[in-house]
């Protein structure tokens, strides 16, 4: 029994870092915005993260100048694409390597440095559960915060004004605009929460997953986390769903070596970006499934008529 | 016309060589990982500042980190031959093609390789008998085990991994001959998280000890969280598992550098073959844990010692492989190039080899 909570356990933990970032690249995408650099963003995250609790302060400190960063990498992406016009998708593309290769030569000092793994905070009685405690309730502070994250841009989305305005924005941004929504800053706004977001996933890594320092240690999760929001169809416990599934590809693959069966590693490691595939032809099908999934205005330029 | 250009060729024959003499030698590196791993590349880069101490103002020095396998490596290795370099060392396996394409285009630079095997009249290779040092690990992992379950995380199936984790479970099963060896591949030198998870699972499916061959302290630091003995690899690794971690594999490249350099200045280079074992001092252990217990420490130091002097040899016979056909018999030893070829698993390594 404990073993398959073992295991069940290390695919949550897994898929924690996806979710962060999934989640945040979720909410900038329903407003229009398609942001290519979540990996930058992760490692800018991770590393400032890093640095600022090795550097003797709290670890949560670390998390919330990790959210700070990763929003800040973002707000460069927000002025060129949004003001500047600069087209989103090559933006991202080079806000990735510049975030890889920033966070390499901030973190050089910071190699080698063990750190103490951020505290478990098991909720008190029901992490006395038989299986589902250790399974759901004794986990550290980041996890709880994912699984809050998603119920919070669920409710936005769906029952907020707000969110709705943002959903607006994402789909007709002339109309919103027509309206009066200040699109540019709406969608800024998100951008930002994006990056922040995906701080938060990067610091995951460097604070509780792996308490160290690597250069890109993120080792390919933010393009997981983009293909997961697409294979969420923009939906947050889809995408919340979807993250578990992704860990678990990746941990089923290390179980499956370590028990001796002959499954080649290079295969599972495919899994998460071909079942995004088939998801993306199952929603393109026809013209009322994609105008039902994906937000209309994703990635197009918005030219305000003043 | 004709003597304009006699008279410039010579000229510049004659610059050229007095600039051979009055230049220091322009050597360049070239590391698979950042040289603040800690690890791998970092020993590799000690080596070159070994002999940048051995040779001052006569040696200028420059490297290159973290260039990725296959067709970077070769853009990289020939940017630095247009730099004027002419002696590079490639220290990855995966630079083993792009090296030898580039050295077979520029005759004049000399190039070693680490840890391959292919040769030219101006590549030479080096690598360090890792394996033997994974003989004196087994040994302590046998003494260690209680669950006789010992877990390991490998990088890439090529057969000096292979060799590693088979003379780590002769050793083992030496000790122990119940134990079994797991091996997860995280297709990758250095990741850290991925290693990670690889040490974590196989923690879960009853492992006690927890070896690696990948550049990252990760299983070390997992191993430290779960309790659980590790052996550590490329540097000491012990401040990310200062309970739990044993010993691990160090690479010591200092004296093979700075003899190299010296060859190319003194013109005496040739290529050539170097694999040195723990005799040589280009493979060491780190210092042991004060936990391990002294029975374990001495029968470590044993067998250490007994490799060092040539009466223990790591692959020597029987040897058994994985479908019980025997590779080598009672009284014989497994030669060099059954050793860089090999690519099968010994008895009591679980799982089959990835092709």
């Amino acid at each position: 029994m404990t073993e398959t909570v073992a295991i069940l356990v290390s695919m949550i933990l897994a898929a924690a870092p996806l979710l962060f970032a999934a989640l945040g690249e979720l909410i900038t995408e329903k407003s229009g915005v398609l942001n290519l650099g979540v990996e930058g963003m992760m490692l800018a995250g991770a590393v400032t993260g890093f640095a600022v609790t090795a550097s003797g302060h709290d670890p949560w400190l670390g998390v919330i100048a990790a959210a700070a960063a990763g929003a800040a990498v973002a707000a460069i992406f927000g002025v060129l694409t949004l003001l500047l016009l600069a087209n989103q998708v090559a933006t991202g593309l080079a806000l990735t390597m510049f975030g890889i290769g920033l966070s390499a030569l901030v973190g050089k000092p910071f190699v080698g440095i063990p750190l103490e793994k951020l505290p478990a905070l098991p909720i008190p009685l029901l992490g006395r559960i038989p299986f589902f405690g250790p399974l759901l309730f004794q986990h550290d502070g980041m996890i709880y915060l994912a699984v809050l994250l998603t119920l919070g841009v669920h409710l936005f989305l769906t029952r907020t004004r707000a969110g709705l305005i943002v959903r607006a924005v994402g789909e007709n941004h002339d109309a919103a605009h027509a309206l009066g929504y200040p699109v540019r800053l709406i969608r800024f706004g998100c951008v930002l929460f994006g990056g922040a977001l995906a701080g938060l996933g990067g610091a995951y890594l460097s604070l509780a997953y792996t308490p160290m320092w690597a250069q890109n240690m993120t080792a390919g999760r933010g393009w997981i986390a983009l293909a997961l929001v697409v294979f969420a169809t923009w939906k947050p416990w889809r995408v919340l769903a979807g993250a578990l599934l992704f860990g678990g590809f990746t941990m089923a693959q290390l179980h499956a070596q370590g028990l001796g069966l002959a499954v080649p590693p290079e295969f599972l490691a495919m899994l998460p970006y071909l079942a995004t595939m088939l998801v993306l032809v199952a929603i393109s099908r026809d013209a009322t499934r994609i105008r039902l999934n994906a937000p209309a205005c994703i990635g197009k330029l918005f030219h305000p008529d003043d | 016309m004709n003597f304009a250009k006699w008279a410039l060729a010579l000229a510049m024959l004659a610059g050229t060589a007095g600039a051979a003499q009055a230049d220091p030698l322009k050597a360049a590196w070239v590391y698979v990982g950042p040289v603040s791993d800690h690890g791998y590349s970092f020993q590799h880069d000690q080596g070159r500042k070994a002999a940048e101490a051995a040779f001052g103002d006569k040696l200028q020095t420059t490297f290159v980190e973290s260039v990725p396998e296959g067709a970077d490596a070769e853009r990289v290795i020939n940017q630095l031959v247009k730099d004027g370099n002419k002696l590079i060392f490639s220290t990855s396996f995966g630079f083993m093609n792009a090296t030898l394409k580039v050295a077979q285009k520029n005759p004049d630079v000399k190039f070693e390789h680490a840890t391959g095997y292919k040769r030219a009249d101006n590549m030479s290779t080096y690598s360090a008998r890792f394996y033997e040092a994974r003989t004196v690990l087994g040994t302590i992992a046998g003494k260690m085990t209680k669950s006789g379950v010992v877990g390991y995380v490998a990088s890439i199936p090529i057969p000096e991994v292979v060799s590693g984790i088979n003379a780590f479970t002769i050793a083992l099963r030496k000790v122990r001959p119940d134990a079994v060896v797991k091996v997860i591949y995280v297709n990758s030198w250095y990741d850290p998280g991925k290693e990670a998870a690889a040490a974590k699972t196989l923690i879960d499916q009853g492992a006690d000890v927890i070896a690696q061959h990948t550049d990252s302290p990760a299983p070390v630091q997992t191993a430290e969280e779960r309790g659980v003995w590790s052996f550590g690899q490329s540097s000491d690794m012990s401040r990310f598992g200062p309970k739990h971690h044993l010993t691990g594999v160090i690479e010591n490249w200092n004296e093979y550098t700075v003899q190299e350099v010296k060859a190319v200045m003194d013109g005496t280079w040739k290529s050539h073959d170097t694999w040195g074992g723990l005799a040589s001092g280009m493979v060491q252990l780190a210092p042991f844990n004060p936990a391990m217990p002294k029975d374990v420490a001495d029968a470590a130091n044993k067998v250490r010692e007994d490799i060092i002097a040539g009466r223990l040899n790591s692959f020597a016979g029987p040897i058994k492989d994985q479908d019980g056909k025997e590779v080598a018999a009672a009284g014989k030893t497994l030669s060099d190039a059954d050793i860089l070829g090999m690519k099968y698993y010994v008895e009591g390594v679980q799982g089959s080899l990835p092709k």
